[in-house]
Formats: structure tokens, C-alpha cells, sequence
């Protein structure tokens, strides 16, 4: 008989990584309705909040704030409902059980879920912004392409990794994580300045609200692709990159940490099995 | 034989609907509230309603430079509180339906159960619109105290409010009712009906903004919408003097308005029953009851 070959280490942990990744990519090819819904859902609310900006005379530089805060809450809202409380629907379903049992890492397995999500949410993204830009004749005057781009990246790297360092917390929750998730949505809608400068916020609440990656993420994005950004921006591009930066490292390794504390313990508190409607 | 005998004496259907009411509120409460300890439970139902105007009140002022005393303020804000029951109420009755069947498992022992269907989920919305209450009546105080809305109570229109409110409510929930339904025969994508439909009713229904922000060719589903009057007749009720201001409905009269909303809710109680009846046979004959997603 055959020896089946099977990977180990970095192959293995990388194998892992692609395994996770796989359903999340293909997904959005198998239920083509979804990625109808997640289009359409951020569209409306983008909308409603352009005609406010109208109804109250606001300049247009914040039709295009709204627009690009539509396009970004497409990532918050994966990261809280399919990053950060996955392992609690994995628990509901009875997969976790089985994620643990098999000889691979669990850090490769959330990696592989914010890899996989973030490739398919980019795509909503693009779509939202398109759709908002063309809808409402959206005017972007990118003053700088590769920062632009160092920016989204930085802000991607260190929002998944705060939700891959969030989501082993969920692995002790039960009922309770649907009810965090959703308390979690507007309330960071609201920090994070998803549809407003986070200047106009005090400055302390806005210093705070930086912790989430998508607050100084979304404030450098509007400063490098709008005119008149640059004066509604918070703080400095690059002193706003240099703290993603930081933001990046600590939520990754911080993810590692937690991971690991808090498998060893709800596997001792007998939390990962028990999935309490 | 006495037992068959006692069993007779007693039929199944005599005070079926406040039977299933009561219990269908009962168990939505439990549902609502028990997951967590008093303290945890109210700040989440302080929280989120109170980001959500958070929000509309940062973007107001950022603009106008915090011109609370301009009559779009007291519109915005107030037709975003009482749209907390639009989500509440509409989208509440019908989540019970896609809960029960797949969060819970339940909706296959519900109707064998010697209850009444659409009473079941009325009442299960039931509980939903007391914590709706909730948020409507915390964030309008909040408008009240420190954002100088201008409800004066001495000078809201009481009954003009208690029976825009009750109609509306009984509307919402009979469209709710017919949400629920027509889930009955969704499989997938149940999760993003109500909030589709929740959504384009907020942008439609003039919540936010007067309907004349909508270009011309969209403002005509404005006046569809049943919600956008229901909305009117509220801020008429409390803020008379401000929703005067506005001319999208200064053509109608406060009992014309309230005529066009009864005659929704009637229509709308007639459409909810017809659609469950159709929805509930079709179900049950293609064995959609008890499908699950696993989603």
C-alpha cells in the first residue's frame, strides 16, 4: 500500500491557510445572491446618508467621505460577523470540535478565513464605491497612488487582525456573542467616523476610537483621494501610517497570544462543545 | 371515555388567540432579555439606538456647526427614533420566523402545537416592539434634554399621537406579518430580507430627509410608502409647529393623512392574512417548514 504523503510545519500550516481561505473565495461564485444583498444593503444606507448631507447643504467633499465609509463598513461588517464571532457560529454548528481535533494550527485557520474574507469583501467594496461614485458623481483627486495603497493594505492587515484576535475571545461565548456582535456594529460606525471626518469628534474620543484600525485607516484614505481632505483630516498620513503600523504588529501578535490562552481555556472550562442556544 | 369526554368540554380554539398572544410575548421577552444580566442588557439597549442618532446628530452639526435650533434638526431626528420601529416591529416579526426555523429548530413543534400561526408571530413581535419603546423613548429623551429638540409636552397633540402611533404599529406589524410569510417560502438569503426591505423603506419613507431631496423620478415611491405618512402624522403630533415647515404633505390635512393611514392598515391587515394563508399552504406542501440553511 501507498504511503499517503501528508505536509507538516510551514506546508502545513500554509495548506491550511489556502483550505480555510478556499470556501470563503468560492463561495461568493456558488451564492451569487449574497454578493447581490451585500451590495445593495451598504448602497441604501450610503444613499440615505448622502441625501441627509443634501438636505442639510453639506459641501460635496462629504458625499465622497460617505461613499468611501460605505465602501469601508463592507469590512467592518465581515470582520465582526465572519471573523470575530465565527468561531462562535463554528461552535453552533459543531465544526469547532472538529477544527480543534485536526493536527493543524488554528492561527493558519483564522488566517486563512481573513485572507479568503477580505479577497471576497474587497470585491463588495469595489463595487459600493463604483456604484456610490457613479450614483452620486463622486470626484476623487488621488494625490498619492503607492501611499494610498500602503494605507488600505496597513489598515486591512491590522482591522483582520484585531478580528483574529477578537474572534478567539468568542470562543468562550455562547448565546451572548450574536448580541456583542450586533452591539459592536453602529457604536463603531459611529467612532471610527464612517460617514463623518473623525475630526469633528473631540480630540481625546478620536484618539481612543484609533484603536480600531479603520479610524486612522479611513481618515488617511480621505485625505489622499479627495481635495479638501487633507483639511478634514485628523492627524498626519504618515504619523497616521507609522500608528497602523504598530496597530498591524500588536493585533497580530496579540491574536497569537490570545489564541492560544484562550483554546487551553475553554478546552479546561469544557466551553468548546458547548454551544447553548 | 371520560377522558375523550373532558377533552370535548373543553375545545381547543376557545380563547386560542389570547392564549397564543400571551405566551408568543412571553417566550419573544425571554428571548430578548435573558441572555445576559439586567445591567449588560440595558446599556445594549442604550447604546444602540443612541449611536445610531449619534451619528445623524455628529454629521448635522459638523455641517451646520451644530445649528440645533434649524427645523431639518427636529425632522431628522425624530423620524430616525420612531423608524426604530420600522427594524423593531416589521423586521422583528418576520426574524421570528427565520429564527425559530433556523437558529432554533423550533418552527416544526410551533405548528404542531395547538396555537394559531400568525398570532404566534404577532406575539413573538410583540416583544420586540416593547424593547423598540425602549430605544424610540431614550433616544427622543436624549433629543429632548441635551440636543434642544423642540417637544414641548404641553403642546403635543396627544390623541393625534396615540392613534397615528397605534395604527402604525398595527401596520408595521401587519407588514411584518406579510415579510414573515413570504420567508416561509424563502430557503436561502432569509437573513437579508428584512434588512432589504428595512432599508429601502428608510431611504423612501422620508425618515431622514424631506422626500423632495429624492430626485424627482424616486419621489413618487415616497408617496407609496405607507410609512412615510404614518412618519408625517407622528412629527405633526409632537413637533406641530416644525413639521409645518415642511411642504411635502402640507396639501394634507391631519384626518386626511389619518384617513390614508387607516385605510393602509386595513389594507395591509387584509394582504398579511391573504398572504399568510397562500405562504403557509405553500410551505407546507413543498416541506419548506422545517428546512434549514446551517447558515
Amino acid at each position: 500500500m501507498d504511503r499517503v504523503y501528508k505536509n507538516t510545519g510551514w506546508r502545513l500550516f500554509l495548506q491550511t491557510i489556502i483550505g480555510r481561505a478556499y470556501p470563503r473565495v468560492i463561495g461568493l461564485l456558488r451564492e451569487k445572491s449574497w454578493f447581490f444583498f451585500d451590495v445593495f444593503l451598504p448602497v441604501i444606507s450610503v444613499s440615505a446618508y448622502v441625501f441627509i448631507y443634501r438636505a442639510i447643504g453639506a459641501p460635496d467633499v462629504f458625499i465622497g467621505f460617505v461613499v468611501m465609509g460605505g465602501a469601508m463598513a463592507a469590512f467592518w461588517l465581515n470582520v465582526l460577523w465572519a471573523m470575530s464571532s465565527q468561531m462562535y457560529w463554528e461552535k453552533e454548528s459543531g465544526n469547532l470540535a472538529l477544527y480543534i481535533m485536526a493536527p493543524n494550527s488554528l492561527m493558519a485557520i483564522l488566517l486563512g478565513m481573513a485572507l479568503g474574507g477580505l479577497f471576497a469583501t474587497a470585491q463588495r467594496a469595489l463595487v459600493i464605491t463604483l456604484a456610490g461614485s457613479l450614483l452620486f458623481n463622486v470626484h476623487f483627486e488621488i494625490s498619492n497612488y503607492f501611499l494610498l495603497f500602503a494605507v488600505f493594505m496597513l489598515t486591512m492587515v491590522a482591522l483582520y487582525g484585531l478580528g483574529m484576535m477578537t474572534a478567539s475571545l468568542f470562543l468562550l461565548l455562547n448565546r451572548e456573542a450574536w448580541h456583542y456582535a450586533n452591539l459592536a456594529q453602529e457604536p463603531v460606525y459611529l467612532a471610527s467616523g464612517f460617514y463623518f471626518p473623525i475630526k469633528s469628534l473631540d480630540f481625546w474620543v478620536a484618539v481612543g476610537a484609533s484603536i480600531i484600525p479603520l479610524t486612522l485607516g479611513l481618515d488617511a484614505m480621505r485625505q489622499l483621494s479627495f481635495a479638501g481632505g487633507q483639511e478634514l483630516g485628523f492627524l498626519n498620513v504618515q504619523f497616521e501610517i507609522g500608528v497602523l503600523t504598530v496597530l498591524c504588529v500588536v493585533f497580530l501578535f496579540g491574536a497569537k497570544w490570545l489564541l492560544n490562552y484562550m483554546e487551553r481555556l475553554a478546552i479546561r472550562e469544557g466551553r468548546l462543545t458547548d454551544a447553548r442556544k | 371515555m371520560q377522558a375523550t369526554q373532558s377533552i370535548e368540554k373543553v375545545p381547543a380554539d376557545k380563547g386560542i388567540i389570547q392564549r397564543t398572544l400571551r405566551s408568543a410575548a412571553w417566550l419573544g421577552w425571554q428571548i430578548e432579555s435573558n441572555w445576559t444580566d439586567p445591567l449588560t442588557f440595558l446599556i445594549y439597549s442604550v447604546v444602540k439606538p443612541l449611536s445610531s442618532a449619534a451619528i445623524l446628530v455628529v454629521m448635522y452639526s459638523v455641517v451646520t456647526g451644530g445649528q440645533f435650533d434649524n427645523p431639518v434638526f427636529p425632522y431628522i431626528y425624530l423620524g430616525n427614533a420612531f423608524y426604530i420601529y420600522v427594524a423593531a416591529v416589521l423586521n422583528g416579526v418576520s426574524w421570528c420566523v427565520i429564527e425559530d426555523r433556523e437558529q432554533y429548530r423550533m418552527l416544526k413543534y410551533i405548528y404542531i402545537a395547538p396555537i394559531y400561526i400568525p398570532i404566534y408571530l404577532l406575539g413573538r413581535g410583540f416583544a420586540k416592539f416593547v424593547f423598540g419603546s425602549l430605544a424610540v423613548f431614550i433616544t427622543v429623551s436624549f433629543g429632548v434634554l441635551f440636543l434642544n429638540v423642540p417637544l414641548d409636552l404641553a403642546r403635543v397633540d396627544w390623541l393625534l399621537f396615540i392613534v397615528s402611533l397605534t395604527m402604525g404599529i398595527l401596520m408595521l406589524a401587519m407588514m411584518g406579518l406579510t415579510l414573515g410569510s413570504v420567508i416561509l417560502l424563502i430557503v436561502n438569503n432569509v437573513y437579508f430580507v428584512g434588512e432589504a426591505v428595512a432599508g429601502a423603506l428608510f431611504l423612501f419613507s422620508g425618515a431622514i430627509f424631506p422626500l423632495d431631496i429624492l430626485p424627482t423620478w424616486l419621489q413618487p415611491v415616497g408617496y407609496i410608502v405607507p410609512i412615510s405618512y404614518w412618519l408625517e402624522l407622528i412629527r405633526r403630533a409632537l413637533i406641530g409647529q416644525v413639521a409645518e415647515t415642511f411642504a411635502t404633505f402640507r396639501e394634507f390635512s391631519n384626518i386626511q393623512l389619518l384617513a390614508i393611514l387607516a385605510g393602509l392598515t386595513v389594507l395591509f391587515t387584509v394582504v398579511a392574512f391573504g398572504v399568510f394563508r397562500y405562504c403557509d399552504h405553500q410551505a407546507r406542501e413543498k416541506g419548506y417548514i422545517d428546512r434549514v440553511t446551517n447558515f
